[in-house]
């Protein structure tokens, strides 16, 4: 048998067991409301156009044209009536003079501003997006790429720390080459969280496509298109550093300690992009790290602030950093996975010569 | 060649501490070879040396006579001290996984796996998770994860500890059926009652040194001293005043003694004769433990 075989079998073990984990499908449907809730949300907070009843057939075409939802009720006491039973947000009443709005609580906004003349306004430095929006998606892409991240990451430590607890690797070993283990680990994580985020992009781009207010699909449609190669390339960079954090350690409990720098490595972009997004060098350069580029990189995306050529040379850069700690976690990996007498430093483990002189002899 | 496994000066040390010094011996086919040696004597060590879980500093183990490679590795048969498999996985979902690993076909795999379950009494937990089974049915899912894959070679660590005596009979017949095939058995164990039993080559290791090896027949007959025990009638005391006898135990009408070399335990035997009936007399075989005792003192 040959390694990629062998990666194929531990890649759909890993897969087989995680799906049926409750752990995964709790957080994918979780993930799939989120995406739901943040299309169909701000679609609601916005409101629609207001209802407005009208006896006056000429205020009707006025207000028709300004594209309000009109009833022409017979009388104005019957449209005054309307806005009392709430079938309609507002009515317009002439009285024979000049025109006045009715409405409960809230003074209708667009039907004042249908029968005013305002004069006109040119804004210097329009803000392209709407300030939810703005506030909304960045939060929504570090929400995504932080959790998602963490989860599956974490998966693949524990699932090294089980194989190296129950001793099971051994027999593993004997029989596979150890990096035929690693590499189906990081696929399965890897294909899972995968998966996931897909789902959630496109669930989130269909309800936007349903649900479409102003064109929000064409402002954060291509933020989300990207958003999916960083998010593979940022979860690959590390899922070797992970399954290395498992094999450092013989018990599940030691495992929360060892993986800390690792979750802060995961957590910190997460602050600094749910913060400082407003903060334009601050994105720029959180978007070229390879560890907050999934993130930034598409947010600056989103707000336009990143010309088209930006996400190319941050994923190119991540791409680096990601065959780079590959290389490092696979090290650690191996000088580690078979040491079960008690916890292993990271140096010690990336030092190990026995990994090595084992492969060595197992050729 | 015969399909011997072969360990050639196998050295070994973790830091200062030197745990294997020029280990050397073989495990041949179609013989259950029996491994002993106190905790820490180095019976894991070697046979993670043996499954290529672990490097030798230096020396070589062979097969057939060349040079171990993954892929002779991945036909043995191995089970690790340290017990595991997959708690939340099911007994049969992980012994087809790891015959899969070990290159099997999934229908070949299949069918062996309701075959080895059926063997080691194991069908009717074949569908629940491995952490829900008895210790002793673990024990015996863990042997059948050894064996899975036909293995051309058996290592196994302790495989009998954790085992109820009808269990033990159960292991040893399957073990027996692979030794029968002309398949080579190394296992390791601290009963040496059991291994007394069953072993056919014996191999003892004391301080990560093999103080001896070789069939079980031969051991004993190399450890045999002049040792006789005679009961008779009456009291045995007198013997202790024939020449070249050096009493070894007395109770009541039993002796047991040693001769020395140049002395005729026919003369005993009549000496008993002379004074009255003799129930019985003979050599005394030394036991495992005692051989045991003797080499690793």
């Amino acid at each position: 048998m040959n390694t990629s075989s062998a990666i194929r079998l531990v890649a759909a073990r890993e897969l087989k067991v995680k799906i049926k984990d409750k752990t995964f499908l709790i957080s994918t449907v979780f993930f799939l409301l989120f995406g739901l809730g943040s299309a169909v949300l701000p679609a609601i907070f916005g409101g629609g156009a207001s209802s407005v009843a009208v006896a006056d057939a000429a205020t009707a075409t006025t207000l028709r044209n300004a594209g309000l939802e009109v009833t022409q009720v017979g009388d104005e006491a019957a449209a005054e009536q309307a806005v009392r039973d709430g079938d309609v947000d507002a009515a317009v009443v002439t009285g024979g003079g000049d025109p006045k709005v009715l409405a409960m609580e809230d003074a209708p906004g667009d039907v004042v501003s249908a029968l005013s003349v305002e004069p006109a306004v040119q804004l210097l430095d329009p803000d392209a997006v709407d300030p939810l929006l703005a506030y909304l998606v960045p939060f929504g892409f570090a929400v995504v790429f932080f959790f998602t991240s963490l989860t599956f990451g974490l998966q693949i430590s524990q699932s090294v720390v089980e194989e190296k607890q129950t001793r099971i690797v051994e027999i593993l070993v004997a029989s596979v080459p150890t990096r035929a283990l690693l590499a189906g680990k990081v696929i399965a994580g890897g294909v899972l969280a995968l998966t996931q985020v897909a789902l959630i992009a496109a669930v989130t781009v269909i309800s936007l496509q349903l649900t479409d207010s102003g064109g929000l699909l064409s402002l954060v449609g291509p933020a989300i298109g990207w958003f999916v190669p960083f998010f593979v390339v940022g979860f690959v960079m590390l899922a070797a550093l992970w399954a290395a954090a498992g094999a450092l350690v013989n018990r599940l409990e030691d495992l929360q300690g060892v993986s800390m720098p690792l979750q802060l490595l995961v957590m910190l972009p997460f602050f600094l992009v749910v913060f400082l997004n407003d903060n334009k060098p601050v994105m720029t350069l959180l978007s070229y790290i390879p560890f907050s580029a999934p993130t930034a990189m598409p947010v600056r995306l989103f707000s336009g602030d990143a010309a088209a050529w930006e996400p190319l040379v941050a994923l190119g850069i991540m791409v680096v950093a990601a065959l780079a700690l590959i290389a490092v976690g696979a090290r650690v990996y191996e000088g580690s996975l078979l040491r079960t007498n008690g916890k292993i430093s990271f140096g010690a483990a990336f030092r190990d010569k026995e990994s090595r002189r084992l492969a060595e002899i197992n050729k | 060649m015969t399909k011997v496994l072969h360990l050639e000066a196998i050295n070994r040390s973790f830091g200062d501490r030197r745990v294997l010094r020029d280990v050397t011996f073989d495990v041949t086919a179609g013989r259950m070879t029996g491994f002993v040696g106190a905790n820490g004597a180095g019976k894991t060590t070697s046979m993670r040396i043996i499954l290529g879980v672990l490097a030798p500093d230096s020396g070589e183990v062979t097969w057939q006579g060349s040079k171990l490679t993954r892929e002779d590795r991945r036909r043995f048969g191995y089970m690790p001290e340290e017990r595991g498999l997959y708690p939340k996985m099911t007994v049969r979902d992980q012994l087809v996984y790891l015959g899969r690993l070990h290159g099997m076909t999934l229908d070949g795999v299949r069918r062996k796996v309701d075959e080895l379950l059926e063997w080691l009494s194991l069908g009717e937990r074949a569908n629940d998770p491995v952490e829900n089974l008895s210790l002793g049915n673990q024990q015996r899912a863990q042997i059948a994860a050894a064996l899975v894959h036909d293995p051309d070679v058996l290592v196994l660590d302790e495989p009998f500890s954790g085992l109820d005596p009808m269990a033990v009979d159960t292991v040893v017949s399957v073990l027996r059926e692979h030794t029968h095939r002309g398949v080579p058995v190394l296992f390791s164990s601290h009963q040496l009652d059991v291994v007394e039993r069953l072993c056919d080559d014996l191999v003892i290791i004391a301080d990560g040194g093999i103080r001896a090896a070789g069939s079980r027949d031969s051991l004993r007959e190399a450890y045999t001293q002049r040792r006789f025990s005679l009961l008779v009638a009456g009291d045995a005391g007198w013997v202790r005043d024939l020449p070249g006898v050096s009493l070894v135990d007395l109770d009541g009408a039993r002796a047991v003694f040693d001769l020395a070399d140049d002395a005729d335990d026919q003369v005993v035997l009549r000496a008993a004769l002379e004074r009255g009936p003799v129930r019985s007399f003979g050599p005394v075989t030394p036991s495992l433990a005692e051989i045991f005792r003797e080499v690793t003192r």
